[in-house]
């Protein structure tokens, strides 16, 4: 119990929580605004590797690290694209373009990946994104090195939780946004455009999803590896729903996703010989799982989410 | 400006039409990654073709590969016709193989004929019951099966590893993580002597005139196509909305633990972590492709095995990465979704909008 205690207090596991965090932040934050306009993209854990893929092979290819970032996410906005031309002008199924779009954009980076290094036994390594160490802010008690010894990806996620707040509700385009999600035929009918709201706005969220797979390969590791995403993008997914679609919860949320897997590796080293690994390797999905069902009487789906719109329906 | 007019159910030859079209246009679009990565397109296919029809031992190994993605594809297929999302094919293969390993590998002493139908039941069982707890969420917590299934996906795989590593491990094994063999009165017979074809794959086509009895000629089957047709309005005419979506995912489920039974009973003789190179997610483009039709199962599941076992050959002798396999059948998928609207709309192309429009 003392042990516990002495967990919970430690800068150090605060510091993995949002370390751990940081991808789920941006995979929530696009997931998020996507299906605010109305959009599901279960796009988002192809788009995730994509992002990693892209990210990594433009610095490995001599990009510098923000060029990798911007990289990654043109990656995933180019997927973003094709989920929203299928699922908001031609009207498909949402369900089945996103997965569509996820074995679409996984196997193409595994392709191209295998392709550009046939026969590589170890991933090559790239001089990934180092932690910041902000002078005074990071020698702050507790929450200096929790906070202020992160790397900038995880800095630009937090960021980007007050932009879309900000966007969300403090501007007339997320007026707009959140409009199209609920209620497309009176967003119409004061002369704007809902396939441009929804297609941008499942653009510009999917680049955001991309981001969280970049911070895989440039800041979290060095190297991109199959299977590195491994079911991130879902966990955001269930997020969303777990977070009501509020940026604010969004980040609540996965802090407290990542602040619980960080607490099951410190008591993997304590009880490991007694439970088997893949216990705790199960428990993130579990908990998205449980996440979902905690919600689930109460959870406010953005109205219009799957309804397809076409122009001059009533 | 492009408008879609709605259009009257479709007949099978138009049906036929679109998933031809859409397989035809994701072997064009694959020529871009070939050229990429420096292969000569016609050299190539002209490799997967002779990988996957070349010899009689290439053609039984497609069938065989085909075996497990009827199952799943029937899995998806029938889900989706209720609009059931089960995107737990994977997750649902596994439980099948394990409960499929912990029958059939001495735990149970009985000759074959009575072996081996607990083997197939147990497997049937263990999909169906994975499916039935996310099916229950969905039905009474309202929980978006989607994403339970595919969590799920995950949980099943570790388990299966842990059960690998601890109590069900070979002893035999070396220490690999690996189960021990299958029984030789449980394993499905061989189809042909020195080939690895076997019974699975009757099993397999039985199940898709069992699913097409089922879906054409039973109040059941017209219950599943009334709640995926519109869920709202089979509740008002007093079909049992409820009832439908937990048969269905029992259905889905079993289907795609009959696809792990086939593999581990069939094939493989034994149950290892890496059974399945996501056949529950293939099947998905499988049921997609057959335009969710259990007879067109068949054949879209022969397409998509002979992709990946033409590209494992193509691959074997090329040295390109027989990720293009995955390639191809991910856009399999995106371009039979674009196609399907020829089937549900007329698409016209207009130059300005005609006065019956401006006038509303």
């Amino acid at each position: 119990m003392i042990e516990i205690i002495d967990i919970l207090f430690s800068a150090n596991f605060w510091a993995a929580a949002l370390r751990i965090a940081t991808p789920l932040i941006f995979g929530v934050i696009g997931a998020l605004i996507c299906e605010r306009a109305g959009v599901l993209n279960l796009g988002i854990e192809g788009i995730f590797t994509a992002g990693a893929m892209a990210g990594w092979m433009a610095v490995w290819l001599g990009a510098g690290l923000w060029g990798g970032v911007l990289v990654a996410a043109f990656a995933g906005a180019v997927f973003g694209l094709i989920h929203a031309i299928l699922t908001v002008p031609l009207g498909l199924s949402q369900h089945v373009s996103g997965i569509g779009v996820t074995l679409f954009a996984t196997s193409l980076s595994y392709f191209i990946y295998r392709t550009a290094l046939p026969d590589v036994s170890s991933p090559p390594r790239i001089d990934a994104f180092q932690p910041l160490d902000i002078p005074v802010l990071s020698e702050l008690p507790f929450i200096g090195p929790a906070l202020f010894q992160q790397t900038p990806l995880t800095f630009l996620a937090l960021f980007l939780v007050l932009a879309t707040a900000y966007v969300l509700y403090r501007t007339p385009l997320g007026l707009a946004i959140q409009a199209v999600g609920d209620n497309p035929a009176a967003v119409e009918s004061q002369g704007l455009s809902v396939y441009a709201i929804r297609m941008g706005t499942v653009v510009a969220g999917s680049a955001i999803m991309a981001l969280g797979g970049a911070f895989l390969t440039m800041s979290a590791f060095d190297a991109f590896f199959f299977g590195m995403v491994n079911g991130r993008g879902w966990i955001c997914i269930a997020l969303t729903v777990f977070a009501s679609w509020r940026p604010g919860k969004a980040l609540i949320g996965a802090l407290l996703f990542g602040a619980f897997d960080a607490f099951q590796v410190r008591l993997q080293t304590e009880v490991g010989s007694f439970i088997p690994g893949q216990v705790f390797l199960m428990m993130p999905y579990i908990l998205s799982i449980a996440a979902l069902i905690v919600v689930a009487r109460r959870a406010d789906y953005p109205r219009a989410l799957l309804v397809p719109y076409f122009k001059g329906q009533r | 400006m492009i408008r879609f007019e709605p259009r009257p159910p479709a007949s099978v030859s138009r049906m036929l039409g679109v998933s031809l079209a859409a397989a035809v246009a994701a072997l064009v679009l694959a020529a871009i990654p070939m050229l990429f990565a420096g292969l000569s397109v016609f050299q190539a296919y002209g490799l997967m073709v002779k990988g996957a029809f070349g010899s009689l031992f290439a053609f039984t190994e497609m069938l065989t590969r085909a075996t497990p993605l009827i199952l799943t594809g029937l899995a998806a297929a029938v889900a989706f016709r209720a609009k059931l999302w089960n995107i737990g094919a994977e997750g649902q293969l596994y439980a099948g193989a394990l409960a499929a390993v912990a029958v059939g590998t001495g735990a149970i002493a009985a000759p074959t004929f009575i072996l081996i139908p607990i083997v197939v039941v147990a497997g049937a069982l263990a999909g169906g019951l994975l499916m039935l707890g996310p099916t229950l969420l969905k039905t009474r917590l309202g929980v978006d099966e989607v994403v339970t299934t595919l969590l799920l996906n995950f949980i099943v795989l570790l388990f299966v590893q842990m059960m690998l590593e601890g109590p069900m491990q070979d002893p035999m094994g070396m220490g690999w993580p690996q189960s021990e063999p299958i029984l030789d009165e449980a394993a499905l017979p061989k189809l042909l002597d020195r080939m690895r074809i076997h019974w699975g794959l009757v099993l397999a086509l039985a199940a898709s005139l069992g699913v097409y009895f089922l879906l054409k000629r039973t109040v059941w089957g017209f219950e599943i196509r009334a709640v995926g047709e519109n869920a709202a309005a089979a509740r008002h005419a007093g079909i049992p909305v409820t009832a439908t979506f937990i048969r269905v995912g029992l259905l889905s489920g079993a289907l795609a633990g009959l696809a792990g039974v086939g593999e581990v009973a069939g094939l493989k003789g034994y149950l290892t972590a890496d059974l399945s190179p996501g056949f529950g997610y293939s099947g998905i483009v499988v049921a997609m492709l057959a335009g969710l039709s259990p007879i067109g199962v068949v054949f879209a599941a022969l397409f998509i095995a002979s992709i990946f076992v033409g590209a494992d050959s193509m691959s074997r002798a090329t040295g390109v990465s027989n990720y293009l396999a995955d390639l191809i059948v991910a856009m399999a998928l995106l371009c039979v979704l674009v196609s399907g609207l020829f089937l549900r709309f007329k698409v016209k192309f207009i130059t300005a909008p005609s006065a019956k429009e401006t006038g509303r």
